[in-house]
């Protein structure tokens, strides 16, 4: 499995607030979800992004509530990953269970800026810099997690466990 | 090696002598929590599974408290769905309006919760229970689906930091304080996937509204859980209101830790977070310059009734500054019930204040005491992010009840022990 697309970058600490603000959360659709993605810090981001791009954070990624909203937005947004130096751990949990490919990589989330072009090989996890050519190795994920991911996200792994 | 508190409680619910920091484990659940946020999304991931019973209807809780009474068509799409599903599954621990109360507090009220559990809950703020000696943890809607189905759910056994606290707390000082200093002191990713294990001769000062505090706000310092040992005080609480027995574990002594802080109480002062991070903390003595809009006291964090009682010492027979807007929430149905019988809620009506039915609505910036453009508000809840109760250039300023309830008397940040 593979990705490439635009950055977009964000600093340490980025929020469920920001990610997804509370007076969104009156519903579950991911798409009404997706297009208030972000706009708390970056209002431009939903109207620039496109399918297919990636985006990069600092330090404990997604902290805050644990609301699922969260990743089903950036997911829905179009973002095909997250980079970041660390994820807050419910939100690690919930992207894992909804399919949201996340790369812990504190070097490539450093060196990447805003706008770069990024390329993505899940399987070895190497992130490519297309901008400056520069190439990452990212945290793999343990076996037990790779299991939940290649069946398909949480439920479909414990359906298939019964 | 020893083991900790927490990896000891995790051991027992995966059938194993003993676990290991960093190993991966799968776990039976004592309890399953929800709310009218996180539960619809769980409820489409168990049924998009094709389940079709939960494991236990006994122990799968459901309270609607976010955007309830609710605030809008949506959110009340949004408790339909959730009661429709608690009538369909005959779900025994259903809270709607009339019975329900803010989560956190209502679950250990009620003796839902007990020492020596597993829990998981699809509220960040589920690390709450720590308090009363248990392993309990936030996660997402999809987790709560899956625990729902199974009565399981898979952990990364944490790491932990000890957390020795020493001397005794002093009113007005509180478990606010403590855990404001705390996350002042490691960062808002000190403790990120680790257990805060609270020990230490200062623990037999704290109350069990204190630890409750201290445990809910663990998330904030990105710990897994928070928790403290089962003394006397915890046993006094538990006894005539934990629904089941309960199971006391204890640390090993050579239990290994990554990391040790130490909190002296003896000299702890009421503490304020600035904006936009939980970790931002400033004494309240310092805040004499930051004129303030509004005040909340409530939510899971200080909702209860040892919370109501600190503002109440602070704000009878006086009234509030003239500008400011105060919304004081009792917790649960039997804290805002005992709040009247006591006489607290007149003094706070008189005081200027109105006091609401158990909701968390502006502590996320759901509904009601939602902040425009450029206002500032002290608040007794847990996070102060961008936007988080209201306009993305509005600012929370955390900080205990006394503190809050002593702010918003003279309409900027203040220390209780000035009024």
């Amino acid at each position: 499995m593979k990705a490439q697309g635009t950055v977009y970058k964000y600093g340490d600490n980025i929020d469920t607030d920001v990610i997804i603000p509370a007076r969104y959360l009156n519903t579950q659709d991911a798409k009404e979800l997706a297009s208030h993605c972000m706009e708390d810090i970056d209002k431009s981001f939903v109207t620039k992004v496109k399918q297919g791009d990636i985006m990069v954070g600092g330090e404990n990624f997604g902290c805050g509530s644990s609301r699922e909203h969260a990743p089903l937005a950036i997911k829905s947004a179009g973002i095909d990953c997250v980079i970041a130096k660390s994820f807050a751990r419910i939100f690690y949990r919930n992207s894992i269970n909804i399919g949201l490919p996340i790369l812990e990589c504190p070097a490539a989330s450093e060196a990447i800026a805003d706008g770069d072009t990024v390329a993505i090989d899940f399987d070895t996890g190497v992130i490519t810099d297309v901008t400056t050519g520069a190439t990452f190795q990212a945290e793999p994920f343990p076996p037990f997690i790779q299991n939940i991911i290649q069946k398909g996200g949480l439920m479909a792994s414990i359906r298939e466990g019964k | 090696m020893g083991m900790t508190m927490t990896q000891k409680i995790l051991a027992a619910h995966c059938g194993a002598d003993s676990v290991k920091a960093g190993q991966l484990i799968n776990a039976k659940l004592d309890i399953v929590l929800g709310n009218d946020i996180t539960t619809p999304v769980a409820i489409n991931e168990f049924e998009k599974a094709g389940f079709n019973s939960v494991f236990d209807k006994t122990r799968v809780n459901i309270v609607l408290d976010h955007f309830v009474p609710n605030k809008d068509i949506k959110s009340a799409q949004q408790s339909k769905k959730c009661r429709e599903f608690a009538n369909k599954y005959d779900i025994l621990n259903f809270y709607d309006v009339g019975t329900m109360g803010i989560e956190h507090a209502l679950l250990p009220e009620k003796g839902i919760v007990t020492a020596g559990d597993c829990i998981i809950g699809a509220d960040s703020h589920t690390c709450t229970y720590g308090a009363v000696g248990a392993f309990s943890t936030g996660v997402g809607s999809t987790d709560m689906a899956a625990g729902m189905a199974t009565g399981m759910a898979w952990f990364k056994v944490p790491a932990a930091i000890k957390v020795v606290l020493k001397g005794a707390l002093k009113a007005p000082v509180s478990g606010k304080d403590v855990i404001l200093h705390l996350i002042g002191t490691i960062g808002v990713s000190g403790a990120l996937y680790k257990s805060l294990e609270f020990v230490g001769d200062g623990v037999k000062s704290l109350t069990m509204e204190d630890r409750l505090c201290i445990c809910n706000m663990a998330i904030e310092a990105g710990a897994k859980n928070g928790i403290f040992p089962v003394d006397e005080t915890c046993e006094a609480y538990l006894t005539g209101r934990s629904q089941r027995p309960w199971v006391k574990y204890e640390a090993d002594p050579d239990a290994e830790y990554e990391r040790t802080v130490e909190i002296d109480l003896d000299t702890l002062v009421p503490t304020v977070a600035y904006p936009h991070l939980p970790e931002n903390t400033h004494p309240a003595s310092e805040g004499k310059d930051i004129a303030i809009d509004q005040v909340v006291i409530g939510s899971c964090t200080n909702g209860r009734l040892e919370d109501m009682e600190a503002a109440w010492k602070i704000l009878k027979g006086h009234h509030i500054a003239k500008g400011v807007r105060a919304i004081i929430i009792p917790a649960t149905m039997a804290v805002y019930k005992e709040c009247i019988l006591r006489g607290y809620t007149t003094d706070f009506i008189d005081a200027g204040c109105i006091v609401s039915t158990p909701t968390c609505g502006p502590c996320l910036g759901g509904y009601m005491g939602i902040l425009a453009e450029g206002e500032r508000c002290v608040s007794t809840t847990n996070r102060n992010f961008v936007g988080r109760m209201g306009h993305v250039d509005s600012e929370v300023y955390l900080a205990s009840p006394a503190t809050a309830a002593a702010s918003a008397l003279t309409g900027h940040i203040t220390d209780p022990r000035e009024v």
